[in-house]
């Protein structure tokens, strides 16, 4: 998307009548607000970093699922269901939904239960500061980095939607989410959260309604799709049964293996980023049923994503093509197709609402990163290995420091890929690296009481390298992709779906065969971090419709039906 | 979130829909009295009029329902 908005076409999708700009400034407003007014609830360090661990199930359950739900993933998504069809969708459910219902049942009351701030600080719990460091110092540096990519998409978007200078969409966008989270902290950035959601929600979900209106119904747009691209647009799982009889080109394994096994537990039950919004929650049962309430919202995002996409094919009246031809032949690409229907179906104030809800999707990506940044600087990076006995005060004022600093590195970094655009691939890329072999490590961490030290850390690592070596295969010699992806005619996607999973398998074989050879950790020291070595507090005498396991089964079935429903 | 003395999330969440859901409406009633030249497509629907009376009026029972 990037490449083409660089070089974006002259002139600009949209055009924002008064009422338009009104309704953007008062969101600015508004978030600005929130943080001034958070600022007097957030001088602890619990307060500041966790939020003062006192958020319900629904707060902690929509901010988890917000922070994963920024513009660049509804545009982009959206994109995709116009080029791929529903196959997008598999992001959405498979590849969300089991991992998101795992992390709250099975992997939630050990983060919880051992009381650490962040992800790195489980690794140094269960498997000393070696894996800490090298966690945190990885996390913080790509965090970071992306934080700048987002702040970077949301000033061409802006440049492309609206026709506003780069500069200034850094500068506003930089300035209020420095002010918002530096004040506030994690508080202001999940209250920025869900905020975002329901803008989200009140922006979007007239573009599906209108659209399934126009098209005249779900049959109707189904047979529309078929006529304007293909049959195969409109199934789910049909169509997997080999790599190149989908528009995909990818085989049923690696959307059930790469995606569903491990890129999505990877990312929905490691990253910090996530993690972190569910770490704030004010009990266990509320920490186990946040991840259970964003996976129930998450379910129907396809709705305001996915099928927005799908309408496209069948009533814009252009074709969208890819980026290198759109920017050759000066038409739109498929990353457009959120902001063509924006502008098609909505008049002055929903076209405002439309606009500030990919604004603020884009500044609570910022904030995401930049929140968690903090955190695992002050925590994992400044207290661990620069000063060890900070107080309180001190932890605070760094957290305020680092956000800052975060915010400055971002705007550094979105200039950086201004000049030097290959960098937004190989930061995307560098972060898909670290994933899956965490989930590995982690993983093994709660669930196996022999894993050791150098086996959690050469584990670790072993998965990093060889992520990293496979990419770099591929990208030498683009004929390796038979080995990596499996075959010939996988995609980019197709790839990261099985460089993930080779990944993970040889971090989980390390830690294994290195825990087998190195000395166990006493058991004593395993408490509250370990399964069988933990006393997970029971639930009472709560009747079943307030268990979590009764709603993540109620999430499960619904799940299983759609996959049926759209087969 | 509405621990004592503060300001629910929730009562935020209404400002920013009252607020939102009224200048929708208007924007739509103005179009009303004042059909655009160049209409979007369904303007017969009147989609900003509805939505944005949904919001407004979701946004005033959550200002009322979780004021400070």
């Amino acid at each position: 998307m990037n490449r083409l908005l660089s070089l974006a076409v002259p002139i600009h999708l949209v055009h924002l009548a008064p009422v338009d700009a009104v309704i953007v400034i008062f969101y600015f407003a508004l978030v600005l607000a929130i943080g001034f007014y958070l600022k007097r609830r957030s001088n602890t360090s619990e307060d500041y970093f966790l939020a003062g661990r006192e958020m319900t199930a629904w707060i902690a359950g929509l901010s988890f699922l917000s922070a994963n739900l920024g513009a660049l993933e509804l545009m982009g998504w959206a994109g995709a269901a116009y080029q791929y069809g529903i196959l997008a969708a598999h992001w959405y459910w498979i590849g969300a939904i089991p991992a998101m219902l795992f992390l709250g049942l099975v992997m939630m009351p050990f983060y919880y239960i051992s009381k650490t701030h962040s992800v790195p600080g489980y690794l140094k719990l269960r498997y000393g500061e070696s894996s800490r460091a090298l966690s945190a110092i990885s996390f913080a540096f790509m965090t970071v980095l992306m934080s700048g990519i987002n702040m970077y998409s949301m000033a061409l978007v802006m440049k492309v939607v609206l026709g506003w200078d780069i500069n200034f969409s850094i500068l506003i966008s930089s300035i209020t989410v420095a002010i918002y989270v530096g004040l506030g902290g994690l508080r202001s950035a999940i209250f920025n959260e869900v905020l975002q959601f329901v803008l989200i929600w009140a922006g979007a979900l007239l573009i599906p309604i209108l659209g399934l209106i126009e098209a005249g119904g779900w049959s109707n747009l189904r047979l529309q799709i078929e006529r304007n691209a293909s049959a195969e647009y409109t199934h789910l799982w049909g169509t997997l049964g080999s790599f190149n009889s989908n528009p995909m080109g990818i085989h049923w394994t690696g959307i059930v293996f790469g995606l569903g096994a491990i890129i999505s537990f990877g990312y929905w039950t490691t990253d910090f980023l996530v993690v972190q919004r569910v770490l704030s929650a004010k009990d266990l049962r509320a920490a186990k049923m946040a991840p259970v309430i964003g996976a129930a919202f998450k379910m129907f995002v396809p709705f305001i994503v996915i099928l927005p996409g799908l309408i496209g094919i069948a009533v814009l009246p252009m074709k969208l093509v890819g980026e290198s031809a759109a920017v050759a032949g000066g038409g739109h690409s498929y990353n457009e197709v959120l902001p063509l229907l924006l502008a098609r179906y909505c008049g002055p104030g929903l076209l405002g609402l439309g606009v500030t809800a990919l604004m603020a999707g884009f500044m609570s990506g910022m904030a995401g990163n930049v929140s968690a940044f903090s955190t695992v600087w002050t925590y994992d990076i400044y207290s661990a290995l620069f000063h060890k006995n900070a107080n309180d005060r001190q932890l605070v004022r760094m957290g305020r420091w680092s956000t800052i600093g975060g915010v400055a590195i971002s705007i550094g970094t979105a200039y950086l890929v201004i000049h030097f655009l290959s960098i937004m691939d190989y930061v995307q890329a560098l972060f898909s690296f670290f994933i899956a072999p965490l989930f590995g490590t982690v993983l093994l961490g709660m669930l196996w009481k022999r894993a050791t030290a150098a086996g959690g850390f050469w584990g670790l690592l072993a998965g990093t390298v060889s992520s990293i070596a496979m990419w770099a295969w591929v990208k030498v010699d683009p004929s390796a992709l038979r080995y990596v992806a499996l075959s010939p005619y996988a995609r980019d996607m197709a790839e990261n779906m099985y460089r993930a999973l080779w990944s993970w398998i040889l971090c989980v074989v390390v830690t294994v065969v290195v825990s087998l050879l190195t000395a166990p950790k006493p058991v004593s020291e395993l408490r509250g971090l370990v399964y069988g070595e933990t006393e997970i507090p029971s639930e009472g005498e709560l009747p079943f419709y307030h268990r979590p396991v009764f709603w993540a089964g109620a999430v499960a079935v619904v799940f299983i039906v759609l996959n049926i429903l759209f087969w | 979130m509405h621990s004592e003395g503060s300001i629910s999330i929730w009562f935020f969440i209404g400002i920013s829909l009252l607020g939102n859901g009224l200048l929708i409406l208007g924007a739509g009633l103005y179009q009303l009295v004042h059909p655009p030249a160049e209409p979007v497509v369904l303007f017969a629907l009147h989609a900003n009029v509805w939505w944005g009376a949904v919001l407004a009026v979701a946004g005033a029972a959550y200002c009322y329902h979780f004021r400070p």
